[in-house]
């Protein structure tokens, strides 16, 4: 399931979920995005409100969330409006991001993670190929065990 | 009760290999304390003052005799030979090493048990009514609902680091068991008129608690059919993690978020967040309630039990009018099992208590337990004719004091004997307070008191008739009274009374307080209605003269 995907020495702290090439459009802030009618990345500090990009999303390729805190769990609201709207480009935590909030952060939809300090790789590996079954639908593809009972 | 089938089985025991993993990385130095913190909490592992506290989690307060066994064991192999059942309907001890720590999850996985959500910045353990399934005014078993807000709630993605701590409680009844308005999100579920499709659903009260800003928790929602809870709560949930405040943790429950921004705005970013919701799939289909359901259908009670009860030995008579409830079948009867001996520590239950009491709902109460918000067990079964042996054997392992409601059943937080927030002491306080009033509680008639060590307030004193906050004046442990407050269908708030005492002084002043009841109570009133009819004046005029 897992299959953290580095993309080389320059950037050792992105891992990427997704088959696309990165996006290496700058992010900006949400406020600049907004005056900015051909920005394609954003970043969204955890108190922004990610329902402001709903009218743009046709234009987005990247939404970089920010986590100053792992205990700040803002961000995992911000993907999950975002990916209930239908946005399907790349999804960045960036922060504070640890080993053990991963699996939480891709059943929200987030499928690229900026680090602010390294990941133990194999630590990772294992929370994410760790539970087989969710009790509740989200962003990603798991089957709520309901679905499993009843078909 | 509810049974684990594969899937459960395959989750639970998922997170005895992540908390073991997460142990691991800890004690190698891998994470930082900081960062294991928020881990080991959402595991129910608190570091107290002395020891590691482990909180095992029992959803909605029900346990089967196997499940009480294994408590006995853990108590034995891994603590000191007890345990300390808690306000939110579990149970924790309090002398645990860390590096035990998997291995009692390990133990627990066996007996479909485990530790997850019973601390941290997330949905906790959900509360509800003791006497669910035996009592006669439930419009349904609040359980099952219960059970599908457990599994909803277990690691759900979006909600694990929450502003603050999140408790969702859920009744069915009209009298309150479970303080269901001091959660920050209570369910009462209710029946539609027949005209309006006669279905269950629920009251969504939101915005409740205690603490150092006590609510009373506003209807926000009048009916939520029960196909649409889930999602529901989704949206409930998320309004407060986007705006909830993180800026301070004493302003960051739900309930200032309702006080500050009002109860109409929430209901209204609730209902726009609903609509986002709707068509995620979120809420399971009716099949999963109603596998859930099958699973409390409730014991095959005997038509033919006999409705009659030998009062002739008096002790016996006693216990059975304090301590023993109306049962929704005939011939059978609710039996509340008191852990507040005269003097003992409230809650607190030895191996062998635990073990005998295991053994009582098993061959006398169809295998079931409830552990109260009060801190006492529940044999919610028991057939009628076997009051006496139950009794009996109760009496013999110092388990039948009959004082159910009464002015020894305190609730007490573990206070500064265990906990690390703590600014007073309330466990010598109870005792103390226990042994004053013994062989007067039941002239004192209904009276709740409830002590808390510090204004967090996980002892209730808010929602006491009598309640004790114990806080820190100038390096000494001084204690605030508090009358009036009630967690029942009642709820209201308690208000101090003045300016607070040492523990002698509190002891007394409730002795005046008590006084001045008797004196004043007309025929049939409980402490709170005199309370509520008289105001605070004479009560205070009793303490300060």
């Amino acid at each position: 399931m897992a299959d953290p995907d580095g993309n080389g020495a320059d950037a050792p702290t992105l891992l990427r979920f997704r088959d696309d090439d990165a996006h290496d459009e700058p992010a900006v802030t949400l406020d600049a995005f907004a005056a900015q009618p051909d920005a394609t990345a954003v970043r969204l500090e955890a108190g922004d409100d990610a329902r402001a990009l709903l009218p743009a999303l046709a234009r987005l390729q990247l939404v970089e969330v920010s986590f100053p805190s792992f205990r700040d769990g803002r961000g995992y609201s911000a993907a999950a409006v975002l990916r209930e709207a239908g946005y399907r480009g790349e999804l960045r935590a960036a922060g504070d991001v640890l080993v053990d909030q991963l699996p939480l952060m891709r059943r929200v939809g987030f499928d690229s993670f900026a680090p602010e300090a390294p990941l133990d790789a194999e630590a990772a590996r294992r929370a994410l190929d760790r539970y087989d079954h969710r009790y509740q639908p989200a962003a990603d593809a798991a089957v709520p065990v309901w679905r499993r009972r009843h078909g | 009760m509810y049974r684990y089938d594969e899937y459960d089985q395959a989750i639970v025991d998922a997170r005895v290999d992540e908390f073991r993993d997460q142990v691991t990385r800890r004690l190698s130095g891998a994470m930082t304390e900081d960062q294991f913190k928020p881990l080991r909490l959402m595991n129910g592992l608190y570091l107290q003052l002395h020891a590691y506290m482990l909180r095992i989690a029992v959803p909605y307060g029900t346990l089967d005799s196997r499940q009480m066994r294994l408590l006995a064991h853990i108590a034995r192999k891994y603590d000191r030979g007890y345990g300390h059942f808690t306000t939110r309907q579990n149970i924790q001890f309090n002398w645990i090493r860390l590096s035990d720590a998997p291995d009692i999850l390990a133990e627990l996985a066996t007996a479909q048990m485990h530790a997850i959500q019973t601390s941290g910045n997330c949905i906790r353990n959900i509360s509800s009514d003791q006497f669910a399934g035996a009592a006669a005014d439930e419009v349904a078993d609040p359980r099952p609902v219960a059970e599908l807000i457990r599994q909803w709630s277990t690691f759900h993605p979006e909600f694990s680091y929450l502003p603050r701590k999140f408790k969702i409680a859920v009744i069915a009844a009209d009298e309150d068991r479970a303080a269901m308005r001091l959660h920050d999100i209570g369910l009462k579920l209710v029946r539609r008129p027949n005209e309006q499709g006669g279905d269950l659903g629920a009251e969504v009260y939101v915005g409740g608690g205690m603490g150092r800003t006590p609510m009373i928790a506003p209807l926000i929602k009048d009916f939520v059919p029960l196909g649409e809870l889930m999602g529901y709560l989704e949206a409930a949930l998320r309004v407060y993690n986007r705006y909830g405040r993180r800026d301070n943790i004493y302003k960051a429950r739900i309930k200032i978020l309702l006080h500050e921004i009002g109860a109409d705005a929430y209901r209204e970013q609730v209902e726009a967040e609903w609509v986002a919701v709707r068509d995620q799939g979120i809420d399971p289909p009716a099949a999963e309630l109603e596998r859930i359901a099958a699973m409390f259908a409730g014991p095959a009670f005997d038509p033919a039990a006999p409705d009659a009860v030998d009062r002739s030995d008096p002790d016996f008579a006693v216990w059975l009018d304090q301590n023993v409830r109306a049962h929704k079948a005939p011939g059978h009867a609710i039996v509340t099992i008191s852990l507040k001996p005269v003097g003992g520590i409230p809650g607190d239950a030895t191996a062998d208590q635990i073990d005998l009491m295991a053994d009582l709902a098993q061959a006398h109460s169809f295998d079931e337990l409830r552990v109260t918000h009060a801190q006492n067990i529940v044999l919610p079964h028991v057939r009628k004719d076997a009051l006496y042996g139950v009794w009996q054997a109760l009496r013999d392992a110092g388990l039948a004091e009959p004082n159910l409601d009464l002015i020894g059943d305190i609730i007490a937080c573990p206070g500064l004997d265990y906990c690390s927030l703590a600014n007073a002491r309330s466990i010598p306080l109870a005792q103390k307070i226990s042994r004053r009033f013994a062989g007067r509680e039941r002239e004192l008639g209904e009276l709740k008191l409830k002590i808390s060590g510090c204004i967090n307030a996980c002892g209730h004193h808010h929602a006491g008739h009598i309640g004790i906050l114990g806080v820190d004046r100038k390096g000494t442990e001084n204690y605030q009274l508090l009358l009036g407050g009630s967690g029942a269908e009642d709820v209201s708030l308690g208000k101090i009374t003045g300016p607070g005492f040492d523990e002698d002084g509190v002891v007394d002043a409730i002795a005046r307080v008590t006084d001045r009841y008797l004196a004043e109570r007309t025929s049939g009133e409980r402490f709170l209605d005199t309370y509520r009819r008289l105001g605070m004046a004479p009560f205070k005029e009793a303490i300060y003269g």
